[in-house]
């Protein structure tokens, strides 16, 4: 048995996410490959060979690869694909665009954002926004999986894998990268942050979301998410979403700021360990998951609650 | 310039769905069904690019049951103007289903394919890029943002990080997101005027990709519920529970 995890990365830092999915591969039994593509990707492929249970990194470093564009790298995960049972990539932006390409690729189906490896074929994932969990069994010869990071601690470090380059594959260039808006913070990472402040459509305002929610996440040294409605609103940009269709969190302490708790938000929350609520309405769906639900406004809560914290 | 849109027969996202108690699936009796809300998005800018005149027809086409032929007339009350159904009553996956869509294609010549990122049923997130794949199509997912020009697209993508812009030779396959545009509501005369707009139906038959499933279900659970919480009654009962109960701060 042979599996080859997929690399997630920004074209110098290797993803959590990723060392999240090598932990899911070390449950499926078997001998883990890591490939890692891209342009200039030395420090990730070195990364890459650092973490625990990984035998060989495969690296292929080209110039048309410097964007992680889904046609060049799925041709290449297609064309390493033969040598591996398993092929598995986190379901980040990143993995959810390629991996389906390279399933369909190898004629094989793909077995979404998995929360529980049962077996080297057999999974278990949440549909309809995490009301229902399936277990599945693939019965293809190669199986493409992708992996639900917050269901699975990173694997650590300490490894000394090999690193082996492997030919960049031509495709006909039918896509450009024009450019992109990444917003650099010194939050931790919505997905791997210990605390996760969000807020929702209560807030009210962009200008109120930056004078409440923003330090409180700092005052915790937290990350911050929102619901869809305060990302609608412009309160917020698009990759704090916190859901169904957005992010999926599991942090040790998530506070809830003036989100109401639809199906899709929970979907993307209720696995945190301890939920923290504030809401004017104490009907709100969100205090049926809350461990700690408060009833107030949070124009008042919020600044007592920045207070209440100062006072060590 | 033709465009394509996929269109998927789902439960309504706004109705909490059932597990059967033998685990042997979800509860469909009597629940109310809906357009996919991201293939809703995918008619609505279909719709706007025919009306900007950078298209001239829209052509709507869903797998899935007989009733799917009201899903098919929500997007033609949209403003779709003729709609493809592929008959299949029982279960079918997103390989098969890009399989299906993949000969709709080669028959209907699309520029652009707007497919939704993901079913809210399934949760899958996989039959777009899949069938970009089979066409050997480029593929921009998760779009928030599709500009036509001669020959090319520019579509602005949400990616975990934030936007990112690509430009791409068409033809294409498009997935959306969310905010994309915000779908309008048919109006009745609109609606009047889709009964009359033309449903071809295809029978499961014609297609047996549809029938070549790759994965069992072995059973279906209800996930495990949180223990019911507390109410705090102020900020300073908050914060002393978290530092000496939770022990999370
Ligand atoms: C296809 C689809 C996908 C979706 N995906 C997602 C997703 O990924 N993530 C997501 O979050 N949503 C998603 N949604 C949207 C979801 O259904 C809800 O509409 C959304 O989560 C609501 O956001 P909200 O709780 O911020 O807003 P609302 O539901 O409007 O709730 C606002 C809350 O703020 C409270 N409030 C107002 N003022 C105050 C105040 N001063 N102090 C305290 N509380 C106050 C109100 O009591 C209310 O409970 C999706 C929907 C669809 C159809
Ligand atoms: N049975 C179907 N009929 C038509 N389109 C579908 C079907 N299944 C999936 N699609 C399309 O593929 C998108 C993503 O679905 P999925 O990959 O299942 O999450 C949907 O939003 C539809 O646009």
């Amino acid at each position: 048995m042979r599996i080859l995890v997929i690399a997630d990365h920004d074209g110098t830092t290797m993803s959590d996410a990723t060392a999240r999915t090598v932990t899911a591969a070390t449950t499926m039994g078997g001998e883990i490959h890591i490939l890692v593509i891209g342009h200039g990707v030395e420090a990730v492929a070195s990364h890459a060979a650092k973490l625990q249970s990984v035998a060989k990194v495969l690296c292929a470093d080209a110039p048309s690869l410097a964007h992680g564009l889904a046609e060049p790298v799925a041709a290449i995960v297609a064309r390493v694909a033969g040598g591996y049972d398993n092929i598995v990539a986190p379901a980040t932006s990143f993995g959810k665009s390629i991996a389906p390409r390279v399933a369909a690729l190898l004629d094989v189906m793909q077995l979404s954002d998995v929360t529980s490896v049962i077996s080297a074929d057999t999974y278990e994932r949440p549909i309809y926004a995490g009301n229902a969990l399936q277990t599945i069994r693939s019965k293809d010869k190669r199986r493409v999986v992708t992996i639900r990071p917050s269901a699975f601690p990173a694997v650590g470090e300490g490894g000394t894998a090999p690193i082996e380059t492997i030919e960049a594959e031509t495709v006909p260039e039918l896509v450009t990268f024009k450019g992109s808006e990444v917003t650099k913070n010194e939050r931790p990472e919505l997905t791997s942050a210990k605390i996760v402040v969000s807020g929702g459509r209560g807030v009210g305002s962009e200008d109120q979301f930056k004078q409440l929610v923003l330090p409180l996440a700092d005052k915790l040294g937290g990350a911050v998410g929102a619901s869809r409605a305060a990302v609608d609103s412009g309160y917020a940009p698009n990759d704090w979403q916190v859901g169904q269709t957005g992010k999926v969190v599991a942090p040790d302490l998530y506070v809830a700021l003036g989100i109401s708790g639809a199906i899709q938000h929970l979907a993307g929350m209720k696995d945190s360990k301890v939920i923290v609520a504030i809401n004017k309405d104490a009907d709100a769906p969100i205090f049926q998951v809350a461990d700690y639900g408060l009833v107030a406004d949070m124009f008042q809560a919020v600044p007592q609650l920045i207070a209440e914290l100062d006072k060590t | 310039m033709k465009i394509l849109v996929p269109v998927k027969r789902v439960t309504d996202p706004n109705i909490k769905i059932r597990v059967k108690a033998d685990g042997s699936g979800v509860d469909l009796t009597s629940v109310k069904m809906a357009i996919n809300p991201f293939c809703e998005i995918a008619v609505e800018e279909a719709i706007r690019l025919r009306e900007a005149g950078k298209a001239r027809e829209v052509v709507v086409v869903s797998i899935g049951p007989t009733a799917a032929q009201d899903t098919l007339r929500a997007a033609l009350a949209m403003g779709a103007d003729r709609a493809i159904l592929i008959e299949a009553e029982t279960g079918v996956e997103p390989l098969g289903v890009a399989k299906a869509l993949k000969r709709i294609a080669e028959a209907e010549n699309p520029d652009i394919i707007i497919v939704g990122k993901q079913a809210v049923d399934d949760d899958c997130n996989q039959t777009g890029q899949m069938l970009a794949a089979l066409l050997g199509w480029p593929q921009a997912t998760f779009a928030s943002k599709v500009e036509l020009g001669e020959g090319v697209a520019t579509v602005k993508r949400e990616i975990d990080g934030g936007l990112e812009t690509l430009e791409l030779k068409l033809p294409i396959v498009v997935t959306t997101d969310l905010r994309l545009n915000t779908p309008r509501y048919a109006s009745l005369p609109n609606i009047m005027k889709a009964k009359k707009k033309p449903i071809d139906v295809r029978k499961a038959a014609d297609f047996p990709e549809l029938a070549d499933l790759r994965l069992e279900v072995l059973k279906t659970i209800e996930p495990p519920g949180r223990a019911a919480g507390i109410k705090v009654n102020s900020i300073a009962e908050l914060v002393q529970k978290l530092r000496s109960e939770a022990r999370v701060i």
